[in-house]
This record gives structure tokens, C-alpha cells and sequence, in this order.
């Protein structure tokens, strides 16, 4: 047969089949594991990756990112740690973009969507975004820093396909120059592809026309949350022109005009696909009822911008029979929780924010409203709960009601509060959340704790994954059974405890398996860290004391693995041992 | 074995404070050590006062020096004094009692025995730690506003029997409010409500009274070229007014809606007021 192209090695038609098989593994856990097991697999799931998945930026650099996985479509890029949200870091201490905006440019024309959490971009980079990526469709920046309305212009006015546009909690400045990002939205595109459109975190007012006309010519728009510069008036004309909406952002929810108002209520009626409202960002409590026709629906609420009291809270509430999670102030006190114990059977989110974060005070929430939802919403999986009170008693009927916790997340916001009933440490509480809720995963502490609570942690706590920890423990045995105890440890954040060398060195077997260690306020000293960081020299230890050059107490200590060299972006107050 | 006595559970709580007490005290010149564990010093608001309705509301957080005596990140903190007059300390002393604290501890001095002892009742500050509770600072800076306003005492409650509400709007602002005028006693009264709901609206211009001066020409046509706000309303028979002309009384029967805009927009209303003004004198 003269003229025909010689059939393929058999090493090749493995390789074809291999990838044709991998490509259908989504798993990144499953993916990494393919990996391992021989060269051939490791390369045919890297030419197959096409979600990339960096936990840390720090921890790879965009070189070898690019370099192993050549054919990414989408990329979800973590920076900074949590305790950063808080005020406990420097500024321009790093999670910076742009290294990685100049490789994806390079590496990534086919790039689709891009997912930011906690890191620092700029308007170049976002420029940068929308003139590479042809076929860029999705862009989710959360908690996002740097960048201000005029990179947000250019994703407008450039990305064509642009289909997700999701800014949450993120800090945009505002430009100098008055654009209207909004308004950069090429008029000229009959039709565009929008089908989520988040905005409510964007600290200036928009266009309104502008807004309302995108809104008319974006037929795929599920999705829209506004910023608290929307009036209820204006509102009532988006979800007219939207009526297919399945996720709204309020905006303000509060009136901007002094005439007479349109029927808002119909607005909510006519919106029947609606599932997930959130904003009232300056609640105006006579118009609650306007959203009742929606109640039924809902399965996802957030009035944790509205002030509302109990009595408020119920003529809503009392016909959400549907909803899985829910966000609110303490302001609905114990008795609005109890209508919501008593209504949302189905609840598996519940957070409950405090309106005063003070101490002191009595407090509107405690282990009353606390132990009612545990009983009424036996689905629970996740709960962050702020209050200035709770009891052992509480918590273990929680952890007996609710077993399918996955998170459990309680803040007692006074220091070292003990059980205000018997004056007990907190351990037993936490105890038996970890011994009874068998699939936990997350894991936030708080109140008076002794080793002992640690302890509990160590030997139940074998699914954990995050653990945040403040003000507790006694001494070094605390972290010491938390590091050997939990082997599915990735995220420990750790301020203000007594924990010191010692116990930090228990953890050298684990570290390596950590995403990183956050400690500040602990009891280490410089010897102990650097010693670490000569034993795993994986490891990235970074000091940051408030003062340069500060000898040997650490005030943090931010610790997490690399495969690559230290990064040389860190501001002056930052030390990294090595 | 469990040692439940009372000297045990205090042993606990006591030491594992990061002896911040001690470390306020040298920064303030203050001993502090035998105080109130919680940090809310006396007469700060902390113990008493500040969360009903005695202190101003807002939030003043001030950073606490760490165990090294040092301070933070002093860029990201905001550092507010929460000075309060004296009148006001003893409104907050009077609070005190009624105040639960959850560990009693005899030992410890009553807050207004220390003040006494420290004689210093000017200075003091309620302190917070960096970053604790772990609420993100938008949120943190948004409910801080929301405390405030209440204050005003603007709460759109369904029971609302005799009141006199009005709608405010303010030129520029997204959004309007709603006040009920009976709420207040005098026109300063109404100024300092409508000062918090719009923080960009001034009262500088205002004087003791709360008053714009009619009398002064020269004063008021100063104001009304100027790009301050100012505060007009439109009265029963329709008419939009300066804030001001008329006594007290009779603007809470005659303000039908208010609004709040720049001087230099209000001005064609100057010489009705001023007539009003001069005819009642």
C-alpha cells in the first residue's frame, strides 16, 4: 500500500487512548493520583488538565505552572490567608498578579475562565486579561484587591464572549477619570452572552441607563446582584426587563425618589424563577412585604446587610419553607431564630453576623436561639454563628441534633469566655461536635479553651481540614495533638495561643501535607522556625514582625510549602527563613 | 481530676489573658492591672454606656500594643480616641450597675472606684484587638453605621401612633429616609439626626442654635452662594422653605417632606425666609 501514512507506534495509540480516557476525569484529586503512576500517565493528565486548580500562588511559580499543564481553559488561583481579611497582615505583603497575567498571556490563548481569591490585581492586568483571551467567557474575583473601575471597564469593552462577571467582597477603588464601566459594555453587540452579572461589592454609583439597557440586551442573565446605589425604584424597572432572573443582589432596597411607588410586590411575583435573593444593603423595612410572593421559592436568602428585627424577620421567614441557606444579623435575637427553626426545615447554611461586635454587651443571639435551630433544622452542614453567649449544653445538642455538619464555625467574641452557666471551659462543647459530627471537615474555635478541647480535636477531628484557633490552650500539648492527630490537616490559622517551639516541631511529619500554617501572637522564637525551614527546605517560612529587623520573637509566622525558590515580591517587613 | 473551685476557673481566665491590662496601663499611664478583665475600661462606654444609647455610636477601635509592647500594622487600624465629656462618663457610670459582667470577682474595685482611684477621667479609651471578632472590615464599617443611626432613633416600626414622618432626601444621596419630626426638640436635635443619615451634610454653618441666623444678611447670603447643603422643606401649602424660619412648633405642624440640597440652589428662598423672620420680630 504505497502512499499511505505509516500507522501509529503502539506506544502512541496508548497515549491517544490514554488521554481520550483521562480527559473525562474532573476530580483534581483523582487527577493528581493518575499522575503518580508512571511517566506516561503523568504526561498524557498533564496535556488533559484543563482546570487548574493553585491552592497558594506562592506555592508554584507561573513557569512551571505552564510548563507542566499546556492546555488550561480554566484556572482558580488562591493568594493571601484568610486571616488577611482581618487586618492581621501588612499591606502590599504580595499575592500580586501580574507574574501570572504576563505567563497566562503567554501560555493560555484558549484560557475561558479565571477564578481569583485574595489576590492583588491591577487595572493593567485586567487590560491585560481582556486583550488575550479570544475566547474568554468567565472572570470571578473574590476578596480582589487594587484594581478600580477602569479594569473593570476594559473586561467590559473587550470580552465579547464575556458570560460571568463576578466581583465578591472585593475592594475597587474608584478611577480617577468618571468612567462608567458599566457603560463600556459595547452597545453596539445586539445580544450579549451575560449570564451572571455581580456587582454588589463596587463601592460607586453606575450608570443607570446604561445598566438597564444591558440588562434588556442580555436574554441569558440568571444572575444579577447590584450595588446599594440601585434605588427600589430603579429595582422594580432591572427586574421588569429581567424577569428570568433566578439570582438577585437587591441593591439598596431603599426608596430614591419622593413620588408615590410602583407595586414592587408584582415585580417579586412576576419573577418566578427567582431562588437566591440578597442586598438590602439600606433596608427600608416598610417594603419587606414586597418580596413575600418570592418566599416560597427561595432557597438561598442573605439579609446579612439588613437590620431587621425579630418581629420583621418573621413575616418573611414564616413562608420560606424551601430555603437551604440563610444569612443574617443578630438582630432577629434569639426569637427570630426560632422562627427560623420552626419554618426552614431544609436549612443546611445557616451564618448569623453580629450587628455589634462589642464584647461586653449582652447580646441579641445566644445558645437559646442557638439550641432552637439545632432541633428545627436537623440538616444542618454549616454554621457560622457570632454571639457574645453560649453554654457546653448548647453546642453538645447541636452536635447530637445535627450530625451532618461538615463546617462548624462559632465565635464566642468576648476572650476566653468560659460557659456563662457553669463557668466550665468550652471543651466539652467542642468536644462532642468533633466526636459526634463524624463528616466535619472545618473547624473554627472559640471561647475558653484548655488543652483539653485540643486534645478532643486530636483524636476525633481525622476528617479536618481547616482549623482556626484564637485565644486558647494552655500550652504546647494543645498544638501538639491537633498536628498529630489530624492527618487530613491543610489550613491552620492560630493567633494569640501559648503555643511555642515545641509544639511547632511535632508538626515537621506533616507539614509537607499543609497548605500552609498561619501563627501569630503564639510563642515561637526565630531559632525554632529556622530550624524548621533547614529541616524542610520545601517549606517557605515567612516572619513578619510589625518593625524590620526584630530579633527573636515572632509576631507571624506564615508557613507553607513551594516547589519553587522563595519569592522575591515580599515587602521589607517580611523575613523569609531558609 | 476536675478542680472545680472558684479559684481554679479564675486561675484559668486570668491566665491566659495576654496581660493586656498591664501593657494599656503603661501606654495610657493608667493601672490598669486590677481592673475588668473584659476590655472595656470604665466609664469608656466599655462596661456601661455605648450600647443602649449613651456613648456615639460609631466605632473606635484603637490598636493594642502585642505582647512586645509594640504596635501593629498601624496603616490598617484606625486609632480613635472615644473622649467623652464628663457629664457623659457619669450617664455611663450610672449604667455600670445595671451592667451584668460574667465573672464576678470581688476582688476586683467597682468601675467607679477607679476612676476615682486614677483621677483621670478625661482620658481613657475602650480598646479592641487587631482583627477580632473576625468579621471583615466592610461588614465591620457598615453595621458601624447602622449602630449610629439608630441612635437617631429613626426606626420605621409598624406601630407608628402619633408621629410626624416626613421623607429626606439629599441632593446627590441614592436613597432616601424617613424621620419622624416629634422624635426631636429642636432644629440642632433635627441637624445632628440628619448629619448622621448624610455624612457629607454639614452643620457648620449652623451656630448654637441650630439655626441659620435670617437676621444676618450678609451671613446667610454667604452660605446660600456657598456648595454647603442646606436643608429646605416644603411646607402645607406647597411651598419650598429655607429649614429655620419659623419656630420650632410650627415647622413640626408645616413640613410636609424635606430636602437637602447645595446653598447656591436654595438661594431663590433666602428672601422669603428672611421676611418671615423679620415680620415675627
Amino acid at each position: 500500500m504505497e502512499g499511505q501514512a505509516p500507522s501509529p507506534l503502539p506506544d502512541q495509540v496508548l497515549e491517544n487512548v490514554l488521554e481520550t480516557v483521562l480527559h473525562f476525569l474532573s476530580s483534581r484529586r483523582d487527577r493528581n493520583a493518575a499522575s503518580l503512576v508512571c511517566k506516561s500517565w503523568y504526561r498524557a493528565e498533564a496535556l488533559t488538565r484543563s482546570e487548574l486548580f493553585i491552592g497558594n500562588c506562592y506555592a508554584v511559580s507561573p513557569r512551571r505552572a505552564t510548563a507542566r499543564f499546556p492546555r488550561v481553559r480554566s484556572l482558580t488561583i488562591k493568594g493571601k490567608p484568610r486571616f488577611a481579611d482581618f487586618d492581621l497582615m501588612p499591606l502590599n505583603w504580595g499575592a500580586h498578579f501580574t507574574p501570572w497575567a504576563q505567563a497566562l498571556a503567554q501560555s493560555y490563548p484558549s484560557l475561558r475562565r479565571l477564578h481569583l481569591k485574595r489576590m492583588s490585581l491591577t487595572d493593567r492586568d485586567l487590560t491585560l486579561l481582556s486583550l488575550s483571551f479570544p475566547h474568554f467567557q468567565d472572570l470571578l474575583l473574590t476578596c480582589c484587591e487594587a484594581f478600580t473601575t477602569t479594569g473593570l471597564a476594559a473586561i467590559a469593552a473587550n470580552c465579547r464572549l464575556l458570560r460571568v462577571l463576578d466581583l465578591a467582597e472585593c475592594v475597587v477603588e474608584v478611577a480617577d477619570e468618571e468612567v462608567d464601566w458599566i457603560s463600556s459594555f459595547p452597545e453596539t453587540q445586539e445580544e450579549t452572552h451575560l449570564e451572571s452579572l455581580v456587582f454588589d461589592c463596587v463601592e460607586c454609583p453606575v450608570n443607570f441607563q446604561a445598566l438597564e439597557r444591558l440588562v434588556a440586551r442580555s436574554p441569558s442573565l440568571r444572575k444579577l446582584r447590584l450595588n446599594r446605589y440601585v434605588s427600589m425604584s430603579q429595582l422594580h424597572r432591572l427586574m421588569h426587563r429581567a424577569p428570568q432572573l433566578t439570582h438577585l443582589g437587591t441593591g439598596s432596597f431603599s426608596a430614591s425618589e419622593l413620588d408615590p411607588e410602583p407595586d414592587y410586590a408584582s415585580a417579586f411575583a412576576a419573577s418566578k424563577s427567582l431562588v437566591c435573593l440578597s442586598g438590602f444593603r439600606e433596608i427600608w423595612p416598610d417594603y419587606l412585604p414586597a418580596i413575600y410572593p418570592a418566599c416560597a421559592n427561595l432557597t438561598s436568602l442573605n439579609f446579612s446587610y439588613a437590620d431587621i428585627n425579630a418581629h420583621q424577620l418573621k413575616s418573611v421567614i414564616r413562608h420560606c419553607h424551601k430555603l437551604q441557606t440563610f444569612w443574617v444579623l443578630d438582630s432577629i435575637s434569639d426569637e427570630g431564630l426560632q422562627a427560623v427553626a420552626e419554618t426552614c426545615k431544609d436549612l443546611r447554611e445557616l451564618r448569623v453576623f453580629p450587628v455589634n461586635t462589642r464584647e461586653e454587651i449582652e447580646g441579641p443571639v445566644s445558645e437559646v436561639g442557638f439550641e432552637a435551630i439545632s432541633r428545627g433544622c436537623r440538616k444542618l452542614q454549616s454554621i457560622l454563628f457570632f454571639c457574645q453567649r453560649m453554654t457546653n449544653a448548647a453546642v453538645v445538642a447541636m452536635s447530637n441534633n445535627c450530625p451532618d455538619l461538615v463546617v462548624f464555625r462559632l465565635c464566642i467574641i468576648g476572650q476566653y469566655r468560659p460557659d456563662p452557666e457553669t463557668l466550665e471551659p468550652m471543651d466539652e462543647g467542642f468536644g462532642a461536635i468533633v466526636m459526634n459530627c463524624k463528616k466535619l471537615t472545618r473547624l473554627a474555635v472559640s471561647g475558653l479553651l484548655t488543652d483539653r478541647a485540643f486534645g478532643y480535636i486530636g483524636t476525633y477531628g481525622k476528617l479536618i481540614r481547616t482549623l482556626s484557633v484564637a485565644f486558647a490552650g494552655d500550652t504546647d500539648l494543645g498544638l501538639k495533638y491537633v498536628l498529630e492527630g489530624c492527618p487530613n490537616l491543610q489550613k491552620l490559622e492560630i493567633r494569640d495561643s501559648p503555643f511555642g517551639d515545641g509544639a511547632l516541631r511535632s508538626g515537621l511529619h506533616h507539614f509537607y501535607n499543609m497548605r500552609f500554617l498561619w501563627m501569630s501572637s503564639c510563642k515561637l522564637t526565630r531559632q525554632a522556625c529556622q530550624e524548621v525551614a533547614r529541616r524542610l527546605p520545601h517549606l517557605v517560612l515567612e516572619v513578619i514582625n510589625s518593625e524590620e529587623g526584630k530579633a527573636d520573637d515572632i509576631e507571624i509566622l506564615y508557613m507553607y510549602r513551594s516547589l519553587d525558590r522563595p519569592r522575591d515580591d515580599a515587602p521589607k517587613v517580611v523575613t523569609i527563613l531558609h | 481530676e476536675e478542680d472545680t473551685s472558684y479559684s481554679h476557673k479564675e486561675k484559668h481566665f486570668f491566665t491566659h489573658k495576654p496581660n493586656m491590662a498591664t501593657i494599656l496601663g503603661k501606654e495610657s499611664g493608667l493601672n490598669l492591672k486590677e481592673t475588668e478583665l473584659c476590655l472595656g475600661l470604665p466609664g469608656g462606654g466599655g462596661v456601661g454606656g455605648g450600647g443602649g444609647g449613651g456613648g456615639g455610636g460609631g466605632s473606635s477601635e484603637v490598636e493594642t500594643p502585642r505582647a512586645t509592647g509594640k504596635r501593629g500594622f498601624s496603616e490598617t487600624v484606625d486609632l480613635k480616641l472615644n473622649l467623652q465629656s464628663k457629664e457623659d462618663l457619669n450617664e455611663n457610670l450610672k449604667n455600670v450597675s445595671k451592667e451584668k459582667t460574667l465573672l464576678k470577682d470581688p476582688a476586683k474595685p467597682p468601675a467607679k472606684e477607679i476612676l476615682e482611684i486614677e483621677g483621670d477621667l478625661e482620658k481613657y479609651f475602650r480598646a479592641q484587638v487587631v482583627g477580632w471578632p473576625p468579621v471583615r472590615s466592610y461588614r465591620k464599617n457598615m453595621m458601624a453605621q447602622k449602630v449610629s443611626t439608630e441612635d437617631v432613633a429613626e426606626k420605621t416600626t409598624s406601630s407608628t401612633a402619633s408621629g410626624a414622618f416626613v421623607k429626606v432626601s439629599m441632593d446627590g444621596a441614592p436613597y432616601l429616609r424617613k424621620v419622624d419630626l416629634t422624635m426631636y426638640k429642636s432644629y440642632k436635635d433635627l441637624s445632628d439626626a440628619l448629619a448622621k443619615m448624610f455624612s457629607s451634610f454639614t452643620m457648620g454653618n449652623y451656630g448654637a442654635q441650630g439655626m441659620i441666623d435670617f437676621m444676618n444678611e450678609s451671613k446667610l447670603m454667604d452660605l446660600l452662594n456657598s456648595s454647603e447643603y442646606v436643608p429646605t422643606y416644603e411646607d402645607k401649602d406647597g411651598d419650598w422653605m429655607l429649614v429655620g424660619d419659623v419656630p420650632w412648633e410650627m415647622f413640626v405642624e408645616s413640613c410636609k417632606r424635606l430636602r437637602i440640597m447645595k446653598g447656591s440652589e436654595a438661594i431663590g428662598l433666602a428672601p422669603r425666609a428672611m421676611e418671615k423672620c423679620k415680620s415675627r420680630s
